[in-house]
């Protein structure tokens, strides 16, 4: 994996010219399942004056909790960076971390959630109800799955619940990131396990890579 | 450890010790120890209504509680409710036999393009339990199924159940159209779902936003009574 914060060592490094140094720094506050993605556009475009922070990506499954986290990550760093932007979309939290966005004056990522974005957000909103009976799956979900999907519904305690679940999905539709065969192989056991048909849409970095190579 | 689990005969246990070992056993999701207990109230006597009231939606309130709470999470809940529902299932039409009480009727489903329903199913469970008549529309309702069904059913309220940023603003569009049709104060409309908030439910024209089941029901019946001193005083 890339450094992705190769820049916050030599701030620290430099401490007598901090103020100044950190006016041009910028830090990117973003959801964990986005971690590996960011470092990469900011190792392969040579980003340094980025910086990652990472909340948990497990906030996920309770979306009531991201706009104060958000909020308390913005001002435990707020005087080290010059300026701060939000990779999260609004994840669920119906309008509400846009609100803490807007009261700390950040930008965040457009975009209702990582699905949309990897897709490009226009072109997810295009599809309309489409793809409705599908479970989305990225790079990150692929990898973790066990932990994030089953284990979180408790499939692999309740098995049972599958059903309950998934019971009016149709489909997985992978939205890779990435080239992997290996990670293709593992979606495609993913959609077995949740006894659903499998779709893979190479989607790359979608309008992420776009937000981020914007952040000057 | 495990003998120190002492099985426990629900049938050997007073009523009391029942229908607190009944609220346990919802906790603990285990839907074939409701049935029994169920079927063991019913075989002394005791009305579905106060079973249904007293031991199943008193076990479901403190699952909620503890929801709320981030004590327990999805999937617990999924357990608790699908007991539930096997002991409402008993009970249903007893119920319908014994004329328990009916507060009102309510019409609910999830809105067009969402297929979330492990909420509104629990609503719709627990307003069941509260004596409202439920009629469920399921998932990834367009406004039309919901006009067709207050056409239908006459209910007094109309819940509408979104997850998805992307599905919320279509509660708008439902309570617009019934504006336009002229009948949208025929109605109580309620909305729920984790990413709503009340601003929400303010701006889209709903009566009220309702952050769990129990607070559902609360609403509900508040509601409801507040329209029939309105419709006395007007009358
Ligand atoms: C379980 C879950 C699922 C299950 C759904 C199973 C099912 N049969 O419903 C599965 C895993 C299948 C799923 C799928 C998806 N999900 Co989902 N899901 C959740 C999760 C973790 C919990 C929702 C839930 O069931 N909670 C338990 C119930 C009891 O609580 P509740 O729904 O809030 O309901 C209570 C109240 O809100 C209220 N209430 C609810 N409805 C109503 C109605 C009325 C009238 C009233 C008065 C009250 C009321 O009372 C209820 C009982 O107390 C949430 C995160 C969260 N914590 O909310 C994400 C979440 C909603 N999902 C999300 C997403 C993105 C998706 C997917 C697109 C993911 C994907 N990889 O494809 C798909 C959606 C596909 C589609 N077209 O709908 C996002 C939404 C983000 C956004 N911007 O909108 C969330 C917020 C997770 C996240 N942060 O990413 N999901």
């Amino acid at each position: 994996m890339p450094d992705t914060t190769p820049a916050r060592r030599s701030l620290t490094s430099a401490l007598p010219d901090l103020g100044e140094l950190a006016q041009d720094r910028t830090l990117i506050i973003a959801c964990g399942a986005l971690a590996r993605e960011i470092g990469t556009v900011i190792g392969r475009n040579g980003l340094s004056h980025l910086a990652l922070r990472c909340l948990p990506a497990t906030l996920h499954n309770t979306p009531d909790k991201i706009p104060e986290a958000v909020r308390a990550a913005i001002h435990a760093s707020r005087e080290k960076y010059g300026r701060i932007i939000v990779g999260y979309a609004d994840c669920g939290t119906g309008g509400l971390l846009d609100k803490v966005c807007a009261e700390e004056g950040v930008e965040r990522i457009p975009g209702p959630h990582c699905y949309a974005f990897y897709t490009g957000n226009a072109a997810f909103e295009a599809a309309g109800d489409d793809d409705m009976t599908s479970f989305y799956l990225t790079d990150f979900l692929v990898r973790q799955f066990d932990t994030l999907v089953i284990r979180t519904l408790g499939l692999d305690r309740h098995p049972e619940l599958r059903d309950m679940y998934f019971g009016n999905y149709e489909k997985v539709i992978y939205l890779a990131q990435t080239e992997n065969a290996e990670l293709t192989v593992a979606a495609e056991q993913a959609a077995e396990k949740l006894g659903l048909a499998f779709e893979r849409r190479f989607v790359g970095l979608g309008d992420l890579a776009r937000f981020i190579n914007d952040v000057n | 450890m495990a003998d120190e689990d002492e099985e426990i005969v629900l049938s050997e246990l007073d009523d009391a010790d029942l229908v607190q070992q009944m609220h346990d056993d919802l906790y603990d999701g285990l839907k074939e120890e409701i049935e029994e207990a169920v079927n063991i109230l019913l075989a002394r006597d005791w009305t579905p209504y106060d079973i249904l009231t007293k031991a199943l939606v008193e076990g479901m309130r403190i699952v909620g509680i503890d929801f709320r709470d981030g004590i327990l999470f999805v999937p617990e809940v999924l357990l608790s409710a699908n007991a539930m529902k096997a002991g409402m299932f008993i009970l249903r039409p007893l119920l319908v036999e014994t004329g328990a009480p009916k507060v009102g009727k309510m019409v609910i489903g999830t809105v067009k393009g969402d297929i979330h329903d492990i909420g509104k199913n629990l609503v719709g469970m627990m307003m069941e339990g509260a004596g409202f008549e439920v009629i469920d529309l399921g998932i990834n309702n367009p406004v039309e199924n919901y006009l067709d069904a207050l056409e239908e059913h006459k209910p007094e309220i109309l819940g509408m159940s979104a997850l998805l940023t992307t599905t919320m603003p279509y509660m708008k569009v439902v309570v617009d159209t019934m504006k336009e049709k002229g009948i949208r104060d025929d109605y109580i409309v309620l909305v729920g779902g984790a990413p709503l908030n009340e601003e929400f439910s303010m701006a889209v024209g709903a009566d009220a936003y309702c952050r769990d089941a129990a607070v559902t029901v609360e609403t509900a019946k508040d509601l409801i009574a507040r329209r029939h001193n309105q419709l006395a005083s007007n009358g």
